[in-house]
């Protein structure tokens, strides 16, 4: 599928580059403000996003492939990532995580077949003190529970 | 108590609170004063680095080289991805004027023109708060080109978010800088060290969040206020994020030198159904765990800590009950560094996976007590031979737990088991299982 900037994004992406001295700098904001118009990362994206930062392909693809939140395939309308790192998993976070697996039939890093939702089991997210958490795309559930979780799940079922 | 990074003012985000309980004062005060002389007072008052290694703040910033046409940079190191910390995320919401100010302060100190604050990927919400408070401060003519006219200097600064993408080994500085170049982040061979060849190449000075946002206050109330603080050799307050097995887990900011027990049972409310302690990793999950039984007396600060057998790290307090499966949590661990290890250096890449691999087979009952010797020689054999702090980082948890915990650990392992191939090659060198 082909792959072209929008206007808006490409207006973000100059504004990106005043920020670093070199092209190759801004590639990560870049690729964020592609993952944002394509939802994933996908090769022609790559192509497209060296082009503009005149740097090789080979340069994306390793910066893409190195950081796990640059999504390598596409992934579901709601991405639900559970926390299992050990702040969380004594508060139950492994409970929490095969309850998602089950309400929704798939396993890490796989997409239910209506591209609703999909799960990945993230490490440490940061919110120990509110252990244990998920999050849903950009935004954070704490101190939750496994019926909290089946809720929240119902609630974005219904709603989209 | 005295609160400096996080004061229990309301509202204390939104610009106007900031401005009227005395905010960007300190940064006035410090432009009416030398670069030099400001490095000189973070260094006398003693501030060490809140990021895990405690290195002086002040003597970090001397490093950088005074006659130099190549520009300078700031870093300012917000990934927070260490398990069992999370402090970082309160001062961009609570305190980011704060962290601007000193942001300021510091490349003003340096000679920095332009400041990279470097903010981990899963913190939306938090980049969305910081970025509104950066928004107002360049809006208030506190930082940019407008600098020049509110504050009557030639000197102006710039700061930028950069915004990560998921990757703890990006909370190394060298490979933070990698990041922000637009690289896989890689961590760097040191020397030359980042004040020599940062950023482009270029002069650079990598601080944690927390230990920037000490900075505006040791300039307003002086040195010697903040040198009076807590521990001598460690003064200040640090953030503690308390965790695991407590009633009340979350961040406390408290004087260096606190008891671990006082943090435990009078901040974070004891442990739930008045357990006991089994164990407690004081400073994020890559320090050196203590036992449960030895916590009297222990101190919070990095010199105390250090004789204690463990190190302050990110200040993030992990407590385990006496139910606590060590094992469960020790292969987590592990599996974390496994995950994160960035496959630059063999020792680190082949290591962490050698060694969750053995963990695993513990925990599925078929270890040995060889498995524990053999975990402990791996562990020895990644410390110390990897270009980077996270060969270390996964290699503690698993020697000093299993050094300090061998009692335990030899009750889940059998003295006499069927072992897999790999596993008799090591037993016939150390012949030690009859096969």
């Amino acid at each position: 599928m082909e792959f072209k900037f929008t206007t808006e994004s490409l207006e973000k992406i100059n504004a990106v580059l005043n920020r670093y001295p070199t092209k190759q700098a801004a590639l990560m904001p870049v690729l964020w403000i592609a993952q944002e118009q394509n939802g994933w990362i996908s090769n022609e994206v790559m192509q497209e996003t060296a082009k503009i930062l005149e740097i090789n392909p080979e340069e994306v693809l390793g910066v893409v492939t190195f950081y796990t939140m640059y999504f390598k395939k596409p992934m579901g309308k709601h991405h639900i990532q559970v926390c299992t790192n050990v702040s969380c998993m004594f508060r139950g976070a492994y409970e929490i995580y095969e309850g998602v697996k089950k309400k929704l039939g798939i396993d890490n890093m796989e997409t239910t077949s209506d591209r609703k939702f999909s799960l990945e089991e993230v490490e440490c997210m940061g919110a120990c003190g509110n252990a244990p958490m998920i999050a849903i795309n950009e935004e954070y559930f704490e101190n939750i529970s496994s019926e909290k979780v089946n809720k929240i799940i119902e609630d974005l079922e219904k709603s989209a | 108590m005295e609160k400096i990074v996080l004061p229990e003012i309301k509202d204390m985000h939104l610009i106007d609170v900031y401005l009227a309980n005395g905010g960007y004062s300190s940064v006035k005060k410090a432009f009416n004063q030398t670069p030099d002389d400001i490095i000189d007072q973070v260094k006398k008052s003693g501030l060490r680095g809140r990021g895990g290694a405690a290195f002086s703040a002040g003597l970090k910033w001397s490093f950088m080289p005074k006659s130099t046409t190549k520009p300078k940079y700031l870093c300012v190191n917000g990934d927070e991805s260490e398990p069992g910390s999370f402090k970082d995320r309160q001062i961009l919401e609570h305190n980011p004027h704060q962290l601007i100010e000193g942001i300021l302060i510091t490349c003003y100190a340096i000679g920095a023109k332009i400041a990279y604050v470097y903010i981990r990927g899963e913190y939306h919400k938090f980049i969305n708060f910081f970025s509104k408070a950066l928004n107002d401060a360049y809006e208030h003519g506190f930082v940019g080109d407008a600098m020049r006219e509110k504050f009557g200097t030639d000197f102006t600064c710039q700061i930028y978010i950069h915004k990560g993408a998921g990757a703890y080994i990006c909370g190394e500085e060298s490979s933070l800088m990698n990041s922000i170049e637009g690289k896989r982040a890689y961590p760097r061979v040191k020397p030359p060290f980042p004040a020599q060849y940062g950023l482009w190449g270029c002069p650079t000075t990598i601080n944690n969040v927390e230990t920037i946002t000490n900075v505006p206050p040791i300039i307003a109330n002086g040195w010697e206020w903040f040198a009076k603080i807590g521990e001598p050799k460690h003064p200040g307050t640090i953030l503690f994020g308390v965790s695991g097995h407590v009633n009340k887990p979350g961040v406390y900011e408290l004087p260096t030198g606190t008891l671990l027990t006082e943090l435990i049972y009078n901040y974070a409310g004891g442990v739930p159904g008045n357990k006991k302690i089994l164990c407690v990793i004081p400073g994020g999950s890559s320090m050196p765990p203590l036992r449960g039984d030895q916590l009297e007396e222990i101190k919070m600060d990095a010199e105390s800590l250090k004789a204690a057998g463990s190190a302050i790290g990110t200040g993030g307090v992990m407590v385990m009950d006496e139910d606590t499966d060590l094992v469960k949590v020790l292969t987590r661990i592990t599996k974390f560094y496994y995950h994160e290890s960035c496959g630059q250096c063999t020792p680190c890449r082949e290591g962490t996976g050698w060694m969750l691999k053995i963990l695993n087979r513990i925990l599925s009952g078929s270890g040995s007590s060889n498995d524990l010797d053999l975990l402990i020689s791996v562990a020895n054999n990644i410390e110390g031979n990897t270009v980077c702090a996270l060969g270390d980082a996964a290699a503690w948890p698993v020697k000093y737990m299993i050094e300090r915990f061998r009692d335990y650990f030899e009750t889940r392992v059998n003295t006499v088991t069927k072992l897999p191939i790999a596993n008799k090659v090591h037993s016939l060198r150390k012949s030690v299982i009859p096969l």
